[in-house]
């Protein structure tokens, strides 16, 4: 029987605890706490009033259950009751068991946020901060909109304890997080930057972090507090090391507020005043100086806190980027790091190191570590570390150190783990490419690559050694005699074999010469590799061929035997079949000179091309990389490396009906929104000019039929896909059958919009009684306003009217409004219900802004529930021109030099309504190679970003 | 900003979850183990930091107990490392000589020590006196029979501090 401790009330909650542990089985665990739940549902129904004791002890039962991974369904109401007890140990409890079982009943939010009240305005400092860690615990929009005006007065307020101060600023902190709208800015925020002066370092460590955060949104509003940080941190940073009694840690003085404030400043470019930065830099110097000095402790503690703040010091010197003489220190410094006994320090060092190397003022001295580095690549550990090696050889690689870099990366790459080695195959094809001074060099390590790491080098990789070396004359030859004798090792990869055909197809006559690499030799040995080949490198390989009968004409014979074999002439593959069939042909009927013109040794690829676009270009036809495939397509075509069918996207297929509104080719409006009613922008495609005289108006009878939105039927099967074609455009046709095109034209800015739908009768017959209507579903009717004008009734055979709309929208929606078009055609009522192509893309502004900012506003989004995320299978050709044109038709601007991938799109924009505005960041990652997106959208508000990433997603 | 606070035993046992940020039940489950997973597999000659998603975890061991803290990439990897044990020591001092055991039969207490040290995911106090709230609480003053037999069946639960003493010696 377990014994409990004086002074520990709680010996129910501590029989309970090692019971569930004493138990053998999950089943005797789940037993014992049915039990448990059982007597205390029974105590809490039960006539007896429980005392505050027994309702803590059981509330805290519940809150082990809970914790255990049981749901727990009851005990809230006496939670709650115990809030207002006015002892701690109950109100503890309460408080804890609200946190961590947050409900969003409402009834009990009202409780609760009333004891909280009660609290705040105790003046007792233990409730107090009770009250404000509940609120900042669970940091709802409820709690945010009762007491995000109180707290501020709290935090600010000179009789508050500093306790209550320091609960008080990160309570602020987290609700301005969560929901920036519900913080007044006021007179709070000038005395807010005051508390860095604070005489308590606990208030001074708290309020750090929320100036930060409001730093980071308002930089101009709060540029006073630089002069007030850097001379906090100079106090510190020259205090003895006992001067600042509790808040010294292993003999180091205040070591994460010295943190906090180096973070505060990397905020804000370098300080104006000459004597702030004066200050600021004696600072940073007497870091780098202590870091020299002998260490006061030999525990690792003390260690540990001295180098957190050393490293952050870094931090600042590398984002000023300004003193060339601390960034040379702070390199120094860090080279000592790379070879301490610690793999924490080593790992550190590497990564801060890297940044270094980026900056022109200490790009040298980074660089006389490389062998150092290099070591860590070859005897880390922790693969971590090593990968933070090899991204500091490629930080600090250039002309001068790149060949011992790529061959240390080469080398290493035999051995490295699997997890980096993709990452390192690209690294080393980037450098090669970039310092690379002459190519023959470039076309070994490139081939190396494939030799070590064959399954990891990318088509990109291998596309652009082809690319290259087709485009220099003076690397042709020697890349065909590498490749040759690569070829002849007894086991090469796929990738060598594909690199080996293109070169040998394009230029093995250079190497011919040799009697060991003749041509038969060359055929013979290309041949043995191919049975063991995928398809496509089969294919690759038949081309070759087709180009040694033009190179070698003596090797014809052996390759029409090759060619016209059963394998080959009835390969179960298609595409094998087609070429073998295509190529035996061309080369039995053509002339010698048809074959040479066909069989011509490949252009230039267009010069500087990257890989990168090499990747884009070859989505769009042949004439990058295996620009070989392509011929087989169109036999009658005599250019076998340049015949490209039309594609049948870019071909236009008239439908069979007229284009009775010519709106598939109308340009797109280039005025601004017309001021009347009158679409005058659409004067010049449709000379019908302004809709129907109102007296062709529905009767009264009529617009009571079509009225009410509960006899519209559902949106047609098809409404989605409809709907989805417009969320990138604003223009064209939204519908059409036998009877009925229905044409659209709209304009939107800001929170405003116009919509013209021309309905034309597609038949010889009038329709009648037309009635267009446009319904809200749901509570659509308090988001949006569409404002409709009636049209004629009747509608002549072949003729068409049109409808305006005016919109205007209020606040952030999800659904769409329908749009039920009735008539009666030729005595039989017609009705058809659409989606009106108006989402809420519609009302984004694009927003221009520097990779800074955009990162920034990122991070301030970080809250999972403002991201949405879909990785998704491209629908269509991945093309970036497309892609962009999509990503401004869905209204974001899209910013360049943005992402460090310049493949990825970046893009933002604020959704525009009347009530508020909500901003948006978006990133679209394509992966050709996968065929796959990655899109994620960040908004301020969380079902704005999940609806747009869904909207948007539709589209590639 | 700190994530999450995980404090797990070998076996991925929880002895406690702070949340930071908004995660469903089941998104935290799985977080719970992918933790257990990427953190148990080091060994000393590793860092104390792990990649982990978007973020990273700087984690210590303390005997059987895995104390993790998830911040943001570019958080300082060696303040956090000296707040976990800035933390474990007030946890030492509290408990006086803390084990795991005190740890699970006095939860809701942690929960406040907690609160007292990082709030809304930052850190609110450091200094090992100035944690007022505490002194409120009854303190478990010495180790009862119960955990000091408990602790017995499992001697390397005892003591945490003492053990990563034994942690460090076998470092250097």
């Amino acid at each position: 029987m377990p014994a409990v401790s004086k002074g520990d009330g709680m010996r129910g909650l501590a029989v309970f605890i090692s019971d569930i542990r004493n138990c053998k089985s999950k089943e005797a665990e789940i037993k014992r706490i049915n039990k448990e739940l059982a007597n205390i549902r029974s105590k809490f129904k039960g006539d007896k009033a429980l005392d505050g004791y027994s309702k803590k002890k059981y509330v805290c039962k519940l809150l082990f259950i809970f914790l255990l991974g049981h749901d727990i369904d009851f005990g809230h109401m006496e939670a709650v009751n115990l809030l207002s007890s006015n002892k701690y140990t109950e109100k503890q409890i309460g408080y804890l068991f609200i946190s961590v079982l947050v409900n969003s009943n409402s009834e009990l939010i009202r409780l609760i946020n009333n004891a909280i009240k009660n609290d705040l305005a105790s003046r007792n400092p233990t409730f107090m901060c009770l009250a404000l860690h509940c609120i900042a615990n669970v940091g709802s929009r409820e709690m945010g909109e009762a007491f995000a005006a109180d707290i501020p007065r709290i935090l600010v307020a000179g009789d508050s304890m500093d306790s209550v101060k320091q609960s008080a600023a990160l309570c602020l902190l987290r609700l301005y997080k969560a929901s920036p709208d519900l913080v007044p800015m006021g007179e709070w925020t000038a005395r807010v930057v005051h508390l860095l002066n604070d005489q308590h370092m606990g208030v001074v460590t708290a309020a750090v972090s929320l100036i930060t955060c409001l730093c980071k949104k308002n930089p101009d509003d709060f540029k006073t507090c630089i002069s007030l940080a850097v001379s906090r941190l100079s106090r510190i940073v020259s205090s003895a090391s006992t001067d600042l009694q509790d808040y010294t840690y292993y003999f180091v003085p205040a070591p994460w507020l010295s943190v906090k404030l180096l973070r505060l400043l990397q905020c804000y470019p370098p300080p104006e005043d000459a004597a702030v930065k004066g200050r600021l830099v004696e600072c940073l110097e007497t870091v780098l100086n202590k870091a020299q000095e002998p260490p006061k402790s030999k525990k690792v503690q003390h260690s540990n806190a001295k180098n957190a703040i050393l490293f952050e010091t870094i931090s600042l010197i590398i984002h000023y980027d300004s003193e060339p003489n601390l960034l040379v220190r702070a390199c120094n410094q860090l080279g000592q790091f790379l070879q301490h006994r610690e793999t924490n320090l080593r790992y550190l060092a590497l990564e801060s190191m890297c940044t270094l190397a980026s900056s022109e003022f200490s790009h040298e001295a980074v660089k006389t570590h490389i062998d150092t580095v290099i070591n860590a690549l070859k005897t880390e550990r922790d693969v971590s570390v090593r990968q933070r090696a090899a991204d500091l050889l490629y930080a600090m690689c250039d002309r001068s150190n790149a060949k011992q870099i790529v061959s240390e990366m080469l080398r290493y790459l035999e051995t490295a783990d699997y997890a980096i080695r993709e990452e390192i195959v690209l690294k080393v094809a980037i450098l090669a490419e970039k310092y690379a001074v002459d190519y023959s060099w470039y076309v070994d390590t490139i081939l190396n690559l494939i030799r070590i790491a064959g399954d990891y080098v990318s088509e990109e990789v291998w596309y652009r050694v082809l690319q290259i070396v087709t485009n220099r004359d003076d690397v042709q030859g020697y890349a065909a005699k590498t490749v040759f004798e690569a070829l002849q090792a007894p086991a090469c990869h796929e990738n060598m074999v594909k690199v080996g055909g293109y070169i040998l197809g394009e230029f093995g006559n250079l190497i011919a010469g040799d009697p060991r690499s003749s041509p038969p030799v060359q055929f013979s040995l290309l041949h043995s590799k191919f049975h063991l080949c995928s398809v496509a490198t089969r294919a690759l390989l038949l081309s070759t061929y087709i180009k040694f009968i033009n190179l070698f004409p003596e090797t014809k014979a052996t390759i029409q035997g090759v060619l016209r074999a059963g394998s080959q002439l009835r390969n179960a593959d298609v595409e094998l079949q087609q070429r073998a069939v295509e190529y035996l042909t061309l080369s039995s009927v053509a002339s010698t000179d048809v074959l040479a013109t066909v069989l011509e040794e490949m252009p230039p690829f267009p010069e500087r091309e990257s890989s990168i676009l090499a990747k884009l270009k070859r989505k769009k036809g042949p004439g990058a990389g295996s620009a070989l495939d392509d011929g087989r397509r169109d036999p009658s075509s005599n250019d076998i490396n340049g015949g490209m069918e039309p594609t049948p996207s870019t071909v236009s297929t008239p439908s069979p009906s007229a284009d009775l509104l010519g709106l598939r080719a109308a340009p797109p409006p280039v005025a601004p929104p017309a001021p009347t009613g009158v679409g005058n922008l659409l004067v010049d495609v449709f000379s019908d000019g302004p809709a129907a005289p109102p007296s062709l108006g529905p009767t009264p009878e009529e617009a009571f039929l079509s009225s009410g939105p509960e006899d519209i039927g559902p949106p047609i099967p098809e409404a989605d896909e409809l709907l989805n074609k417009f969320v990138c455009k604003n223009n064209g046709v939204l519908f059409e059958n036998q009877l009925l095109q229905i044409g659209v034209k709209s304009e939107f800015r800001q929170n405003l919009g116009r919509m013209y739908l021309f309905y034309g009768n597609k038949t010889s017959v009038q329709f009648q009684n037309f009635s267009p209507s446009v319904v809200h579903p749901g509570d659509l009717q308090t988001q949006l306003a569409v404002q409709t004008k009636r049209v004629a009734a009747q509608v002549d055979g072949g003729a068409q009217v049109q409808q305006v709309l005016n919109i205007e929208c209020l606040g952030d929606f999800l659904t769409p409004p329908l749009l039920s078009v009735r008539f009666r055609y030729g005595g039989a009522p017609q009705s058809l219900t659409l989606k009106l192509p108006v989402t809420i893309n519609k009302f984004f502004q694009p927003t221009e802004m520097a990779a800074q900012d955009f990162f920034q506003r990122w991070k301030q989004l970080s809250l999972p529930q403002q991201e949405a995320q879909k990785i998704f299978k491209a629908n269509h050709p991945m093309d970036a021109e497309v892609t962009k044109a999509k990503l401004l038709g869905f209204g974001s601007a899209l910013l360049d030099n943005v992402d460090p991938n310049p493949e990825n799109f970046v893009g933002a924009g604020i959704i525009q309504t009347k009530a508020l505005q909500v901003g948006c960041l978006l990133r679209l990652e394509p992966n050709a190679q996968a065929q796959m997106y990655r899109l994620t959208l960040r908004t301020s508000k969380e079902p704005v970003s999940r609806h747009l990433c869904e909207l948007l997603a539709q589209q590639f | 900003m700190i994530r999450f606070i995980l404090i797990q035993n070998r076996a991925g046992k929880t002895r406690l979850a702070k949340w930071y940020m908004q995660f469903d039940d089941d998104e935290k489950q799985k977080l719970i183990e992918e933790v257990h997973a990427v953190v148990t597999v080091r060994d000393a000659k590793h860092t104390n930091f792990v990649e982990f998603r978007n973020f990273k975890i700087i984690y210590r061991r303390y005997a059987g107990l895995y104390f993790c803290i998830c911040v943001d990439v570019n958080d300082n990897n060696l303040a956090y490392l000296e707040a976990i044990h800035n933390f474990v020591e007030v946890l030492n001092e509290y408990f006086h000589n803390v084990c795991e055991l005190d740890l699970v039969f006095n939860f809701y207490k942690v929960y406040t020590v907690v609160d007292e040290m990082f709030l809304a995911g930052e850190i609110r106090e450091t200094s090992q006196t100035k944690e007022p709230h505490l002194e409120v609480l009854p303190l478990v003053s010495q180790q009862t029979p119960l955990l000091t037999e408990q602790c017995g069946g499992c001697r390397h639960t005892s003591d945490l501090l003492l053990s990563t003493e034994d942690l460090k010696s076998e470092r250097g």
